[in-house]
């Protein structure tokens, strides 16, 4: 490299420091300390005591680790499905060419832009088994309604409802993905006498595949982290922990049992399945989605 | 020239970006010749305006020290942060459960020393909150506001229901009589009035076994989660569940509003008979000022008379953590707010009683609760027992909670349920003990202790 070109490269690396510098005390040395600690005995206030892989092999022993990762995936397993279709439903039907469309997408979307600990005081509320609206309204179909918070087996799908509330952000995102299909496909297979449901299953969906890769991924990793709202709503998983989340019993080992060494463990054991979720979406995508060319 | 300024410029910034990082607290300059300490308090309200009465008189009475107080929420995780940063307060209010799992993890100093100097010993306690404070043979803490338990009871609702209002329940056999008739619903089966629910208010979900003579470890290294006392008193809690109904009980308890509302259950008569501390009568005069109501130590069972007035303490405490910039001016002060005038001040402020053994008259003439003298005999007797002091407290006290629900929803038998939390709690027990012994052996453990 000529001296000026050294020069560049110096003044360049100057300018983007305060970033650099910001990445890597902020973020690239936490994450890179939190491997190593992940094989220490470590509570953040004394010197970090290296053992080995006994925090991994305590965690195969874990009943509780095992139920909170159990738990975590009953409620992904039913909340990505479910919020995907929502928001794409909501979307189908606001790009059918509804008048006043800019108004409805801000209603659909306003609820996603609510702070997560509003949202769970406002649901402890809605979800009152005495005085809950849900359950009045419920009470007027003539449907005995559950404790939805009070029994263990109506605590996760209570929390996949709500998470409903939140796919305003999906929902735009598939809008955006639907408005770019081309017009003339449409023609095309309405010259050829597709049906709705024909046009959407061989035209729309594979047309907008990435967004829903992309809004799935994101699904993902949002609920794999699930934390803030059941931490408000459900303290310590309560009734009987049939409510605790991985992210729960993370936050717990590594502030309140001073067991930092062991939730790092837990957080790189994390990673790696958001990895490994996320890598075999991206494969089953390459057989799925189309990108359009060019 | 331009690359010159620019490489100036990022120098600055790389400088100022690092800087950042290690800029000390500067504290508030001493310019009035006097040393400032900084004191964390947890509380907010009426009780923190008493600690604040108890700083002011402090301040006034000192020409070489001045406590700025801060009051700071979520004090203990805060404290932990401040402390591994290497800047914490110079003394801090906790609680008495957060001492055994700080002090092991070396976030408090011992204060042994300062103790024995000063001449502060067991003998000027209750001896109860002077055991709270300590752990593994040291002193971590001094108590500053204590708490005991009692069983409050609503005169009025016992009226109604055709019962003395003024002879509460003694043993257990009779509270279960007393919440049977005190125990209504409406015409579709509803309840409307509880006569006493174990889960409410819920705090105290691991105490259950003591009542009946049970405890949760030996104090040494063996969890006893499950000893027949312990399986005897979650079984007595699952009754209620069973005679009363789950889906009921979780129906009406639904329906309760905060605690410090008029809507909490005791306070608005759903609930006729209910644990809680000393703290209850405060609640009581500003949420429903008009309440006939009484407090008693909570019954014992009838084939255990031994058991009469055995009772959960705890009290808030005060400590230096280690790190502290002026652990000798902080003992100053801890030491005002142990005296007997800095504690009546402080407790007649929180309305609670002293953990003190020596009581001034004028401070129980004053105490504006008319049963203060229930929570002292009950803290003074020779059982009370407290939530434990293992190095694992935290934890051991949230897997009670969940064994409480699975055996009050009957998911789990009584002795199930106990025996899988003696299970759990004993390999992570074992676990800390080892890396306490470890440390004991020479990892380092002295560090940072100056006292």
């Amino acid at each position: 490299m000529s001296r000026f070109g050294r020069r560049q490269l110096w003044a360049g690396l100057a300018f983007i420091s305060p970033w650099l510098i910001g990445l890597g005390v902020f973020m690239l040395y936490p994450v890179v300390a939190s491997l190593y600690y992940s094989f220490c005995d470590y509570s953040v206030l004394e010197r970090a005591h290296p053992v080995g892989v006994a925090n991994y092999r305590d965690l195969l022993h874990d009943q509780l680790y095992l139920k909170s990762l159990l738990n975590t995936l009953f409620y992904a397993a039913l909340s990505i499905p479910l919020g995907l279709m929502l928001a794409l439903a909501l979307a189908l039907l606001l790009n059918s060419g509804v008048r006043g469309l800019t108004v409805y997408r801000t209603i659909f979307f306003l609820p996603a832009l609510m702070p997560m600990v509003a949202l769970a005081v406002l649901w402890l509320w809605i979800f009152n088994g005495e005085y809950g609206v849900l359950n009045v309204f419920l009470a007027r179909l003539g449907i005995h309604a559950p404790g939805w918070l009070t029994d263990p087996s109506w605590s996760k799908p209570a929390l996949v409802l709500l998470s409903l509330w939140g796919m305003g952000q999906a929902m735009v995102i598939f809008l955006a993905g639907l408005q770019d299909v081309p017009v003339h496909l449409y023609e095309a297979a309405d010259l050829d006498g597709a049906s709705w449901w024909s046009k959407l299953r061989h035209v729309t969906l594979p047309m907008i595949s990435p967004v829903l890769l992309f809004n799935g991924i994101m699904g993902i990793i949002g609920s794999l982290q699930f934390f803030a709202v059941p931490y408000i709503m459900t303290p310590n998983g309560q009734p009987a922990r049939s409510a605790y989340f991985y992210a729960m019993y993370l936050y717990d080992n590594a502030f309140r049992y001073l067991r930092m060494g062991y939730a790092s463990a837990m957080a790189w054991i994390l990673f790696l399945l958001i990895l490994a979720l996320t890598l075999l979406s991206l494969r089953l995508a390459s057989r799925y989605v189309h990108y359009e060319a060019g | 020239m331009l690359i010159r300024i620019s490489k100036l410029l990022a120098v600055a910034v790389l400088l100022a970006t690092m800087c950042v990082g290690f800029v000390r607290h500067p504290g508030r300059a001493a310019d009035d010749g006097r040393v400032h300490i900084r004191y964390w308090e947890k509380w907010t309200g009426f009780e923190a305006e008493a600690m604040r009465r108890v700083v002011d008189t402090f301040n006034r009475s000192q020409h070489r020290i001045f406590v700025d107080m801060l009051t700071i929420s979520g004090v203990d995780e805060k404290l932990l942060l401040a402390t591994a940063g290497g800047v914490p307060p110079d003394v801090v209010g906790l609680w008495s459960s957060n001492l055994s799992s700080f002090s092991d993890r070396q976030v408090l100093l011992p204060l042994d020393d300062s103790l024995k100097r000063n001449h502060i010993s067991r003998e000027d306690y209750i001896p109860a909150y002077w055991d709270l404070c300590q752990y593994r043979g040291h002193m971590y803490a001094l108590p500053t506001t204590p708490g005991s338990l009692a069983l409050h009871w609503n005169k009025k609702l016992f009226r109604e229901a055709g019962l003395d209002p003024e002879r509460p329940p003694r043993t257990l056999e009779e509270l279960d009589q007393y919440a049977a008739r005190l125990t209504k619903r409406d015409q579709r089966g509803h309840l409307e009035q509880a006569g006493f629910m174990p889960n409410e208010p819920g705090w105290w979900n691991f105490s259950w076994g003591y009542y009946f003579g049970g405890a949760l470890w030996d104090g040494k290294n063996r969890i006893t989660t499950d000893c027949p006392e312990n399986i005897r008193g979650y079984q007595w809690v699952r009754t209620y569940s069973k005679r009363y109904g789950v889906g009921s009980l979780e129906l009406f308890r639904s329906g309760f509003g905060n605690f410090s509302s008029p809507q909490n259950a005791f306070l608005s008569g759903r609930v006729a008979m209910e644990i809680q501390g000393v703290w209850m009568g405060n609640f009581i005069s500003k949420y429903a000022p008009g309440m006939e109501w009484g407090a008693a130590p909570f019954p014992y069972p009838a084939d255990r008379p031994d058991l009469a007035q055995v009772a959960y303490v705890e009290c808030d405490t005060i400590s230096i953590p280690v790190g502290a910039k002026h652990p000798q001016e902080a003992f100053e002060f801890i030491r005002f707010v142990n005296s007997q005038p800095g504690m009546e001040l402080l407790c007649l402020g929180q309305r609670k009683h002293t953990p003190l053994a020596r009581v001034s008259k004028g401070f129980l003439a004053k105490h504006p609760n008319p049963y203060i003298q229930v929570f002292i005999d009950v803290a003074k007797r020779p059982r009370p027992f407290s939530a434990p002091k293992t190095p694992i407290g935290m934890e051991y006290v949230s897997e009670m909670d969940a064994a409480f629900d699975e055996i009050w929803l009957g998911t789990r038998s009584a002795a199930d349920s106990l025996g899988r939390v003696r299970q759990r709690m004993q390999g992570k027990l074992d676990r800390q003990l080892e890396a306490i012994a470890r440390r004991e052996s020479g990892g380092g453990a002295s560090e940072g202790r100056q006292q």
